[in-house]
C-alpha cells in the first residue's frame, strides 16, 4: 500500500463530480440490494409453501403460494432493471476501472449473467406455469430459481471481495499483466464471509418484511388471525427469527477477516487513530480531532474480538497518510447502525423462539407485533449500512491498495444531471411498485379462511 | 488471433439475438402505441402484452450477456465506448428502466384508464430504447468513438445523420419483427381477426424498414464515406446482399401467411446485417485498436470462452423449454390449479431429539466459526449453523401448521 496506485488504461481525467458519481452508484446499490434479498430468499419461501400445499392437499397453501408468486414476479421485474442500471454504470461511471481490470474480474459477471439468464427463464416458466404445468413440474421449475439466486450472489460478491482483497494479477508499468481470473475470484479468502453474511441478510430482510406486513394486517383489524394469516406470518417469521441470531456469529467472523486483511477499514469502523495494544471498543461516539469522543468505552474488547487476545496490537488510522483514510464518521456510524439493528432483530428472533420452546405457541403480546412491523424497514436500513461499511470503508480505493476511486471515474460531463434523472426515475418507480403491491394485497382471497376457533367450533 | 476473436463472435451473436428476440419485445411496445382506439385497439394491445409477458426478462438478458462478455474480453474498448457514448447509453438505460417497470406495474392495473396510462409509458420507452441503442451503434460504426476515457464529444459522437438513421432503422426493424411474431401467435391461437391486423402491420413495417435501409445507404455515403465503401465491398457486400434478399423472402412469406418460416427468415436477415457490419470493420474495434490489441490476456479469454460454452449448454435447453411453452400457447389456458389428491398430514418431529441435536450443532458451530481460526473450521462451522436453522424451521413450522391442520 501507499504509493503504488495505478493510473489505469486511460490517461487521468479531471472529474469535478466524483462525489456525485459515488453517490449515484450508492443510490443504485441501495435500491437494488433489498430486491436482491427477495431474489435470494423469497423463492425458497414460495416453493416451501407450494410444496406444503401439494403435500397436505390443503388449497390454502396453494393460494398463499400463488399470491406470493405475483409479488415475487413484480419484485423480480423491478430487480432486473435496477440490476441493469448497475451493469451500465460499470461503464458509464467507472470506465477506467472496468477498462483496466475488466479482464480480471469480468468473468465473475459473465457467469453471473448466465445465472441471471436462467433465473429469468425459470421465473417466466414458474410465474406463467401456475395452473398450466403439472404440480410436480411446476414445483421443479422453481428449483433453478433458488439455485441461480445463490450462484448470482456468489459471483457478484466474488467481484466485490476481489475489489476489497485483490489478487490474481501483476502490475507491470501500470498495466495489468499475468491475469488469472479463477485465482482472483474464487481463491480469495475474503469471498466466503462476505457471501455468507449477505446470504443470511437476504433471509433476515425478506423474512422480517413479509412477516412485518402480516403483523401490520393483524394489528389493523380486530379478531383472531385466520389460518391464512397465521401461515403467512409463521413461515417468514420463523426463518428470520432463526437467521437473525445466526448473523451475529457470522458478523464476528467477518470482522476478524477485516481486522487482518483491511486494518484501515477496521480502524475507521472503530475510529481508532493510534495503533494501540489492548485496544478498547467504542459504542456510539463521534470522531473528531483524531479521536473518538463521547463514546462508551469497553477496555480491551476490540483486541479480544479482532484477534482473540487481551493485548493484541490493532493498527490505527495514523499508520497511513491522511489521503488514504476513509471518511471515519460515515463508516463508524454505519457500523453502529448495522450492529445495533442487527442485535435488536436477533433479540426479537430469540423472543419468538423462546416462546415457541417454552409455551408452544405464537407470541400474543401486541408489542411483539408492533416490533415486527418496524423490524422489516429496520432490517433494510441495517443491510444498507452494512454495505456502506464495506464500500465506503474501502475508500479512497476502488481496488484496495491498487487503484484509487478518483482514477477510476469517467471523464464525461454531466454526472449531476444523470444522478438527478436516475433519482427522479427511482422515486417514480418506487411509488409505482408500492401501488402495485397494495393492489395485489387487496385482491380478494379465493379460498375460505377460518380462524382456528371457528374450526374448533365446526 | 483466433482466440482473440472468439469472444467477439459471441458478443456479435448475442447482439443479433438481442435484436431478434429483445427487439420483438420493443416492437410490441411500438404496436401498443399504434393499436388504434376502441375495442379493436384494446385487443391488439392486450395480445401484444400477453405474448411478451413470459419472455421479456429472458430476452432482455441478452443485453447483459453482451455487456459482460465485452467488458471482460475487450476492457479498454468497453471503457472507451461507455464513456464517450455515456449520454446516449444513459438515455437507453432510462428507456429500459421504465419499460421494465411498466411490465411489473401492469400486474396491479384494474381499469382501462390505468392500463392505458401504463401502456403509454411502456410504448414510448419501447421506442426510445432501440433508437438510442441504434444511435450508439452509429457512433461506433462511424469511428466517432476514439480510445480513451470520454475522449470525444458526448453529443456529436451520436447526434449525426448515420446514428439517427441507424436508430430509426432499429425502431422500424423491431416493429417489423414484432408484427411477424404476433401474427404467428395469433394464427396459432386461431384468431383470424388479430392475425389480419398484425399481418397488415408486418407488411407495412417491412416495406418501410426496407425503404429506410436503402435510403440510409445514401445518408451513410454523405456522412461517412468510409463506412459506405467498406459495407459495399468484399465479404461485407455479400452479407448486405444476403440480408436484403432474405428480408424480401420474409416479406413474401408473411404475404403468403407462412409465419413460422417468416419468423426464422426475419432473424437471419438481422443476423446477416450484424455480420456485414462486423466484416466491414474487421479487424478494427475502435480507431487504431485492433481486436488483437483490445483483447484481454490468454487466461481470461480461455475462461470467457469456457464460461460461454458451458453456460450455453445449460442455457439453450432452458431457453428452448421456455419458448416451447410460450410459443405452443401453453401459458394461455387458464384452468385452475387443484391440489394433489395424495394428501398427508404434517407430522411434528420428536421435539426432544431435535432440540438436543440442534443445541449440539449450535455449540459445535459456534466453536468452529467463532473460536477456531482455521478456514476449514469456519466452513464446517457454517454448515453446522445452517443445519440448526433447517432443523429449527422444520420443528417450528410443522408443529405450528400441523396444529391448524389437526383442527381442520
Amino acid at each position: 500500500m501507499g504509493g503504488l496506485s495505478v493510473a489505469g488504461a486511460f490517461a487521468p481525467v479531471d472529474q469535478h463530480y466524483l462525489l456525485q458519481a459515488r453517490q449515484m452508484q450508492a443510490l443504485s446499490f441501495a435500491v437494488h440490494i433489498p430486491l436482491v434479498c427477495f431474489g435470494i430468499a423469497f423463492p425458497v419461501m414460495v416453493l416451501f409453501v407450494e410444496w406444503l400445499g401439494h403435500r397436505t392437499g390443503d388449497r390454502l397453501y396453494l393460494t398463499l403460494a400463488r399470491r406470493w408468486t405475483k409479488v415475487m414476479a413484480a419484485l423480480f421485474g423491478v430487480g432486473v432493471i435496477t440490476g441493469t442500471v448497475l451493469s451500465f454504470e460499470m461503464g458509464l461511471l467507472w470506465p477506467n476501472f472496468t477498462g483496466t481490470f475488466g479482464s480480471v474480474f469480468g468473468v465473475g459477471f459473465a457467469i453471473e449473467g448466465f445465472s441471471f439468464f436462467l433465473e429469468a427463464i425459470f421465473i417466466g416458466i414458474y410465474v406463467y406455469g401456475w395452473g398450466r404445468l403439472s404440480p410436480r413440474w411446476h414445483l421443479a421449475s422453481g428449483i433453478p430459481i433458488v439455485l441461480t439466486g445463490f450462484t448470482g450472489s456468489l459471483m457478484v460478491i466474488a467481484v466485490d471481495a476481489w475489489m476489497n482483497h485483490p489478487s490474481g494479477f501483476r502490475l507491470h508499468d501500470g498495466k495489468v499483466v499475468d491475469v488469472h481470473p479463477f485465482k482472483a475470484l474464487f481463491e480469495n479468502s475474503y469471498l466466503w464471509h462476505e457471501l455468507v453474511h449477505m446470504y443470511v441478510a437476504g433471509y433476515i430482510v425478506t423474512g422480517f418484511i413479509v412477516a412485518g406486513w402480516y403483523a401490520f394486517c393483524r394489528l389493523r383489524r380486530s379478531g383472531p388471525p385466520t389460518r391464512y394469516e397465521r401461515t403467512a406470518l409463521v413461515v417468514p417469521l420463523t426463518i428470520a427469527a432463526l437467521a437473525a441470531p445466526l448473523q451475529i456469529l457470522v458478523g464476528d467472523w467477518a470482522a476478524r477477516d477485516v481486522a487482518t486483511t483491511q486494518p484501515i477499514k477496521l480502524a475507521a469502523i472503530e475510529g481508532l487513530y493510534k495503533t494501540t495494544r489492548g485496544a478498547p471498543e467504542h459504542i456510539l461516539g463521534w470522531y473528531t480531532d483524531n479521536q473518538l469522543k463521547y463514546g462508551i468505552e469497553i477496555p480491551h474488547l476490540l483486541s479480544i474480538l479482532s484477534f482473540h487476545s487481551w493485548n493484541a496490537a490493532v493498527q490505527g488510522l495514523d499508520s497511513v497518510p491522511p489521503g488514504l483514510r476513509p471518511p471515519v464518521n460515515v463508516v463508524h456510524w454505519a457500523f453502529q447502525i448495522m450492529v445495533g439493528i442487527g442485535t435488536m432483530l436477533a433479540v426479537l428472533g430469540v423472543v419468538y423462539l423462546a416462546i415457541w420452546i417454552w409455551k408452544k405457541r405464537l407470541p400474543e403480546s401486541i408489542w411483539f407485533y408492533r416490533a415486527l412491523v418496524v423490524a422489516g424497514p429496520l432490517a433494510v436500513v441495517a443491510l444498507i449500512s452494512g454495505w456502506v461499511v464495506t464500500e465506503v470503508g474501502r475508500q479512497p480505493w476502488v481496488v484496495y491498495g491498487v487503484m484509487r476511486t478518483d482514477a477510476a471515474v469517467t471523464g464525461a460531463h454531466g454526472i449531476p444531471v444523470g444522478y438527478g434523472a436516475l433519482a427522479a426515475s427511482y422515486v417514480v418507480i418506487a411509488c409505482g411498485l408500492g401501488w402495485v403491491l397494495r393492489r395485489l394485497a387487496r385482491a380478494p382471497l379465493d379460498v375460505p379462511v377460518e380462524t382456528p376457533a371457528e374450526l374448533q367450533a365446526a | 488471433m483466433l482466440l482473440q476473436s472468439i469472444p467477439l463472435v459471441f458478443v456479435l451473436a448475442g447482439l443479433a439475438l438481442y435484436v431478434v428476440l429483445g427487439g420483438a419485445d420493443f416492437g410490441a411496445g411500438f404496436w401498443q402505441l399504434f393499436a388504434g382506439r376502441g375495442e379493436r385497439g384494446e385487443r391488439v394491445r392486450e395480445f401484444a402484452h400477453r405474448s411478451m409477458g413470459p419472455v421479456w426478462e429472458a430476452n432482455h438478458v441478452w443485453l447483459i450477456f453482451v455487456l459482460t462478455v465485452f467488458w471482460t474480453a475487450y476492457p479498454t474498448a468497453f471503457g472507451s465506448i461507455a464513456s464517450t457514448l455515456a449520454v446516449v447509453l444513459f438515455i437507453a438505460l432510462l428507456g429500459i428502466l421504465f419499460r421494465g417497470a411498466t411490465y411489473a406495474f401492469r400486474a396491479g392495473a384494474s381499469t382501462d384508464r390505468e392500463l392505458g396510462r401504463i401502456d403509454t409509458i411502456f410504448s414510448f420507452s419501447s421506442i426510445l430504447t432501440p433508437f438510442a441503442l441504434g444511435a450508439a451503434v452509429g457512433g461506433i460504426a462511424t469511428n466517432r468513438v476514439p480510445v480513451g476515457n470520454a475522449a470525444d464529444h458526448l453529443f456529436s459522437s451520436w447526434l449525426h445523420p448515420t446514428s439517427i438513421f441507424i436508430g430509426v432503422l432499429a425502431v422500424a426493424s423491431c416493429a417489423y419483427l414484432s408484427a411477424v411474431y404476433l401474427a404467428a401467435d395469433a394464427a396459432r391461437d386461431g384468431d383470424h381477426a388479430l392475425e389480419r391486423e398484425f399481418r397488415l402491420r408486418a407488411l407495412g413495417a417491412g416495406v418501410l424498414a426496407g425503404v429506410i435501409a436503402v435510403g440510409g445507404i445514401f445518408i451513410v455515403n454523405a456522412d461517412y464515406h468510409t463506412l459506405f465503401h467498406s459495407l459495399l465491398s468484399g465479404r461485407a457486400l455479400a452479407a448486405v446482399i444476403a440480408s436484403f434478399v432474405v428480408g424480401l423472402v420474409t416479406l413474401m412469406l408473411v404475404y403468403g401467411r407462412r409465419y413460422e418460416p417468416a419468423r426464422y427468415c426475419g432473424a437471419v436477415a438481422v443476423a446477416a446485417i450484424v455480420a456485414g457490419w462486423a466484416l466491414a470493420r474487421w479487424p478494427t474495434i475502435l480507431p487504431g485498436l485492433t481486436v488483437d490489441q483490445a483483447a484481454a490476456g490468454h487466461d481470461t479469454l480461455v475462461w470467457v470462452i469456457a464460461c460461454v460454452l458451458g453456460g450455453g449448454v445449460i442455457l439453450f435447453p432452458s431457453l428452448a423449454l421456455l419458448f416451447r411453452l410460450a410459443l405452443a400457447g401453453r401459458f394461455q389456458s387458464t384452468e385452475s390449479n387443484a391440489a394433489d389428491e395424495i394428501a398427508r398430514p404434517l407430522h411434528a418431529i420428536r421435539p426432544g431429539l431435535v432440540a438436543r441435536l440442534a443445541v449440539a450443532l449450535l455449540i459445535a458451530g459456534f466453536g468452529l466459526l467463532n473460536i477456531a481460526n482455521a478456514e476449514w473450521a469456519h466452513a464446517v462451522g457454517i454448515v453446522c449453523l445452517f443445519c440448526v436453522v433447517v432443523l429449527g424451521f422444520r420443528a417450528i413450522v410443522f408443529s405450528a401448521l400441523g396444529e391448524d391442520a389437526a383442527l381442520k
